[in-house]
């Protein structure tokens, strides 16, 4: 099992930011178009994490033209260049689902202080 | 005719190994891809019997530790013989052409590459004496509405004959058998750990023996 943990241990990354549900982050996501590689950003607010270790994902949803748009993305994947915390958000569930059926002024969410 | 054939089908490298359990590796594209990891060798090489002395070629590998007190002097005699250490598994790998193996020789887990295919052999976990819905797939009968008929395996056949055909899929004991899965891709070879990542599942339970060897369907 030990083998196992260092196996995944070398492919968990080490340099996230820490976020929770509630938080409105900026996913920096490599795309391949044919043989060009572009970073394509996804903003919006984390709705869920799930899972741990190597096996962890989180979903980000953000209102794109008028429609809910959700994706779910490995923690660990190499295809993410980066995560960025744009802002914390105080919530009260670890998932986000009511989002779905808010729409406006009432999905916002409320500002989290960051701790000294 | 027939043995030509044969030879081009018979595999031509194997390994002894233990199931360690399974995980998810990420690719260089970034998919996740679903492993099993398997602790593969190293093997040694016991004995290689030969076409000339023996009617047929193979080779006797050894695998995993054992203390030594615990071999009997017979099986300890035949690792002596060899001037190998005692191991815990022996088995026989019937692989076409042995004549590129030698007595002693270690087989390790960079036989194979990255991409190859290849099918591993284990023994299924043991799922005691089972029904015919667990065993064969057999549909259920209703829950409800009066109904008395639940997970019984239905008809047993035609009448007139006035017996039961041979093979009749009934309950009964399942699993603790010798499973080939085949054309699995290898995803990482580690030599230095002695570890294997082969895409999908294995056979048997963590820490079961398996053999893994060439695809016999898969093309490399």
């Amino acid at each position: 099992m030990n083998l196992i943990k260092s196996l995944e241990q070398e492919q968990i990354k080490s340099d996230l930011p820490n976020f929770r549900p509630g938080d409105t982050v900026k996913v920096s996501v490599k795309v391949i178009e044919g043989t060009r590689e572009r970073i394509q950003v996804f903003e919006g607010v984390v709705i869920r994490r799930r899972g741990t270790g190597l096996s962890e994902t989180f979903t980000v949803r953000r209102i794109a033209s008028g429609v809910g748009v959700e994706r779910t993305f490995p923690l660990n994947t190499p295809k993410i260049d980066k995560i960025e915390v744009v802002k914390l958000g105080k919530v009260r569930r670890a998932r986000l689902y009511y989002l779905r059926n808010l729409r406006g002024k009432a999905a916002r969410i409320k500002e989290r202080v960051r701790k000294q | 005719m027939f043995l030509a054939c044969a030879e081009v089908l018979i595999m031509k490298k194997a390994i002894l190994g233990k199931k360690l359990g399974m995980t998810q590796l990420f690719t260089s594209e970034g998919l996740a891809v679903p492993v099993t990891v398997i602790e593969a060798g190293p093997c040694q090489v016991v004995s290689v019997k030969t076409d000339k002395k023996d009617g047929y070629s193979a080779i006797q590998v050894g695998f995993a530790e054992k203390r030594e007190n615990l071999f009997t002097k017979p099986v300890k005699g035949q690792f002596d013989k060899a001037g190998v250490r005692p191991l815990r598994f022996l088995r026989e790998l019937r692989i076409g052409d042995c004549s590129g193996y030698e007595v002693g020789q270690d087989i390790k887990a960079d036989v194979f590459s990255t991409g190859e295919k290849v099918d591993v052999i284990g023994t299924s976990k043991g799922k005691g004496f089972a029904g015919g819905i667990k065993r064969h797939g057999f549909h259920r009968g209703p829950t409800s509405h009066g109904s008395r008929y639940h997970r019984r395996p239905g008809s047993l056949g035609a009448k007139g004959v006035a017996r039961v055909f041979k093979g009749r899929k009934l309950p009964g004991h399942m699993g603790s058998e010798r499973v080939t899965i085949q054309n699995l891709e290898v995803v990482r070879v580690d030599p230095e750990r002695n570890l294997l990542a082969v895409k999908g599942a294995i056979p048997g339970p963590r820490g079961g023996l398996v053999i893994i060897k060439n695809s016999v369907k898969g093309k490399n």
